[in-house]
C-alpha cells in the first residue's frame, strides 16, 4: 500500500545515518579518542530529544516552543535523584522515605512520569490556542520553568546541580563513555521505534489528520483535541527521557537546558533533519553536532553558519536533510 | 408520519445587527431529501454550521435522533450519525483519497486511542474504506493523495467519506458545486438512490439537481424560511418566484 520506492528509499537512508551514528564511536574508540564517542553520544542524545519533539511538531504539527522544558525537567529529575541518593537524604519521608536513586532506569521513568505530568497542564492550556499564539504560550510556561529552577537555591539555583557520580545501568559502567553511548543509542533505536509504531497506527492517522485539516478530522467524528493533547504529552516523555541522559551525559543539570535557546535548538534540529520524518531527528542531531563541532573549532561565530544553513533548509529543502535525499512523504 | 430524524425548533443567530438566522425551524424525515435552497447570503452556511456544530445558536433547539444536541461539538454529533460533506472540499491532502475515508471508518470504530496495530496492515479499516470509495466510483483513484485529485474527485470523495461514517442523516452543503453537468447529473442518480439509507439535508444551488431529488423544499431568505413545500408548491410560490427564481429563472 505504500509508496513502495520512496519508503524503501527513506528507511534506507535512516538505516545508514543509524549505522554511521554506531560505527562513529567504535571507530573513536579503537583509536583512542574518547572525546569523540562523546560527541556521538551528544548526537545520540540530541536525537532522541528530538525524536520526542517531532512527534508533536512533526506528526501533530504542534510547534512547542517550548521543550525545553521538558528536556530540562528530565534533566533535573535525574539531576535531583542521583544528588539525594549520593547525600543519603530522602526527597520526602511521608508517607514513606524516598531516597532518590542513581539508577538509570528507575531515572529515566520518574523523568518521563514527571515531563509527562507537567505536559498534561500545559498541553491542556495551550492547545485551546493554535499558531502563533500556541508557540507562545509553550514559551511562556517553559520560560516560567527556567526562572523557577533558577530562584530555587536547594538545587543549585542558576548556578546548575553537578551529579557527582554518574546514575549506573545494571550490568554496564556508565562511566566508560562507550558503555554510556551505547545506553543513549539504545534508547534511541527504541524511540525510533516507538515513533515509527505510533505514526503508523490509528491514533497516529488521527495525529497527522489533525495536522492537516482538523475540520475534517472533527468532521468524520474525531475530536483533535485529546488526540494533540495526548500527543503533546508522550513527545514530552520522550523528550524527558532525552533530558535525564543530557546529565548524566554532562553529569551537569543548569537552567540552561529549560532555556528558551534550547526549545530553539530542538526545533532546528527537526527542521533541518525533515520535520515528521521517521529518522529526520537523527540526521537533524547529527548534522547540527558536527557543524557546532567543525564551525565551532573554526570560529566563535559558529551559529551564524548554522542560521545560513538553516535558511537554506527552509528555503529550499523544506523536507530536510532526509526530504532532501529520500523526496516527498507519502502517507499509503 | 414518521417522527423526523432532525428537528430544528426556532433557531436563532445573530451577528451584530445581522439576523442571520431568524427564527428557522425545520424537519427531517426518514427516506426524505429535504433541500435547502436561498440566494447568496441567506444563511444556508449559518444554518449547517449551527446544525454540524461549528457554530452556537443565541436560542433555539436542535434535535438529532430525538436527543437535544445543542451541547455537543461537531465531533460528537458525527459520531452521532451526522454525515456532512463540505461546501468547499475539506480532506487531509497529504493522505490517499483511501486514507481519508479510512478515518472515517476509524472513527465509525471509536477507535482512535489505538497504538500498535498499523492502520495500513488493518483490513478492517481498508475494506469498509474501499467499500465506499467503489460505490462512489472513486476505486480506482484510491491511492492517489488528495491533493492531486481533480476538483470533481474530491466531491466524490467528500461523499465517500460521509458514506463510510454510516451516517443516520446527511449534511450535504453543495455537493454539485463546481462540477460539470455529466458529474452532476451522475451524483444526482446517486443521491436519489441514498436517501433509502439516510435522510439528506441538501443544500444546493443547481436547480436541475433540487428539482429533480427533493421530496421537500425549504426556502431560507434573509435567515428565514418563507416557503416550505412539494416541488411544485414551491415552484409555484409567489413569494418564492420573487424573492429568489425570478434571479435565476
Amino acid at each position: 500500500m505504500r509508496d513502495g520506492v520512496g519508503m524503501t528509499r527513506e528507511t534506507a537512508i535512516g538505516l545508514f545515518l543509524v549505522a554511521v551514528l554506531l560505527a562513529f564511536p567504535l571507530v573513536a574508540s579503537a583509536m583512542g579518542e574518547p572525546f569523540y564517542i562523546t560527541l556521538a553520544t551528544r548526537m545520540a542524545v540530541l536525537a532522541l530529544a528530538a525524536v520526542g519533539l517531532n512527534v508533536a511538531l512533526g506528526l501533530g504539527g504542534l510547534v512547542s516552543f517550548g521543550h525545553a522544558a521538558f528536556f530540562g525537567i528530565g534533566g533535573y529529575v535525574a539531576g535531583i535523584l542521583a544528588s539525594h541518593a549520593f547525600n543519603q537524604e530522602p526527597i520526602f519521608s511521608t508517607p514513606f522515605a524516598f531516597m532518590g536513586s542513581d539508577r538509570m532506569p528507575v531515572v529515566w521513568l520518574f523523568a518521563m512520569l514527571v515531563s509527562a505530568l507537567v505536559a498534561l497542564p500545559i498541553g491542556a492550556i495551550s492547545l485551546r490556542t493554535s499558531g502563533v499564539y500556541f508557540i507562545m504560550i509553550t514559551l511562556a510556561f517553559a520560560q516560567m520553568i527556567y526562572y523557577f529552577a533558577m530562584s530555587w537555591p536547594a538545587y543549585g539555583g542558576e548556578d546548575g546541580l553537578s551529579i557527582l557520580s554518574r546514575n549506573t545501568f545494571p550490568g554496564l559502567n556508565t562511566a566508560n563513555p562507550l558503555s554510556l553511548f551505547a545506553v543513549c543509542y539504545g534508547l534511541l533505536l527504541v524511540a525510533l521505534l516507538v515513533f515509527a509504531v505510533l505514526r503508523d497506527s490509528r491514533f497516529g492517522a488521527a495525529l497527522l489528520a489533525s495536522r492537516q485539516n482538523a475540520t475534517r478530522l472533527a468532521a468524520v467524528g474525531i475530536a483533535p483535541f485529546p488526540v494533540r493533547l495526548a500527543a503533546f504529552v508522550i513527545s514530552a516523555a520522550i523528550t524527558g527521557l532525552a533530558g535525564a541522559l543530557y546529565a548524566d551525559l554532562n553529569r551537569f543539570v543548569s537552567p540552561s537546558m529549560l532555556s528558551w535557546q534550547m526549545s530553539g535548538e530542538l526545533i532546528v534540529l527537526v527542521i533541518l533533519g525533515g520535520t515528521g520524518r521517521l529518522f529526520g531527528p537523527v540526521a537533524g542531531a547529527m548534522l547540527f553536532v558536527m557543524i557546532e563541532f567543525v564551525l565551532g573549532g573554526i570560529t566563535e561565530r559558529w551559529q551564524f553558519f548554522l542560521g545560513l544553513i538553516l535558511l537554506g533548509v527552509v528555503l529550499f529543502a523544506r523536507g530536510g536533510l532526509v526530504g532532501v535525499l529520500a523526496g516527498k512523504v507519502r502517507h499509503g | 408520519m414518521a417522527e423526523p430524524v432532525l428537528s430544528i425548533r426556532d433557531l436563532r443567530k445573530t451577528f451584530g445587527a445581522l439576523k442571520a438566522t431568524d427564527g428557522v425551524s425545520l424537519d427531517l424525515r426518514p427516506g426524505e431529501i429535504h433541500a435547502l435552497i436561498g440566494p447568496n447570503g441567506a444563511g444556508k452556511s449559518t444554518l449547517i454550521h449551527q446544525i454540524a456544530g461549528s457554530l452556537r445558536p443565541d436560542s433555539g433547539s436542535i434535535r438529532f435522533l430525538g436527543q437535544d444536541v445543542g451541547e455537543l461539538g461537531v465531533a460528537a454529533r458525527a459520531r452521532m450519525g451526522l454525515g456532512r460533506s463540505f461546501q468547499i472540499s475539506s480532506l487531509a491532502l497529504e493522505f490517499s483519497a483511501l486514507r481519508n475515508v479510512m478515518l472515517a471508518v476509524q472513527s465509525r470504530q471509536a477507535s482512535s486511542f489505538r497504538f500498535l496495530k498499523g492502520v495500513m496492515r488493518d483490513r478492517s479499516l481498508i475494506e469498509p474504506a474501499m467499500a465506499a470509495l467503489e460505490r462512489t466510483g472513486l476505486a480506482p483513484r484510491a491511492h492517489v493523495p488528495a491533493a492531486e485529485l481533480s476538483h470533481g474527485e474530491r466531491r466524490q470523495l467528500e461523499i465517500a467519506i460521509a458514506l463510510a461514517l454510516g451516517p443516520k442523516t446527511f449534511l450535504l452543503d453543495e455537493p454539485m458545486a463546481g462540477m460539470g453537468p455529466e458529474g452532476s447529473r451522475a451524483l444526482t442518480a446517486f443521491l436519489d438512490g441514498l436517501r433509502q439509507e439516510a435522510p439528506i439535508l441538501l443544500v444546493e444551488h443547481d436547480m436541475d439537481a433540487v428539482f429533480a431529488l427533493a421530496d421537500r423544499i425549504s426556502v431560507l431568505v434573509y435567515g428565514r424560511i418563507i416557503a416550505s413545500g412539494t416541488v411544485d408548491e414551491i415552484r409555484s410560490h409567489p413569494d418564492v418566484r420573487r424573492a429568489y427564481l425570478g434571479e435565476t429563472a
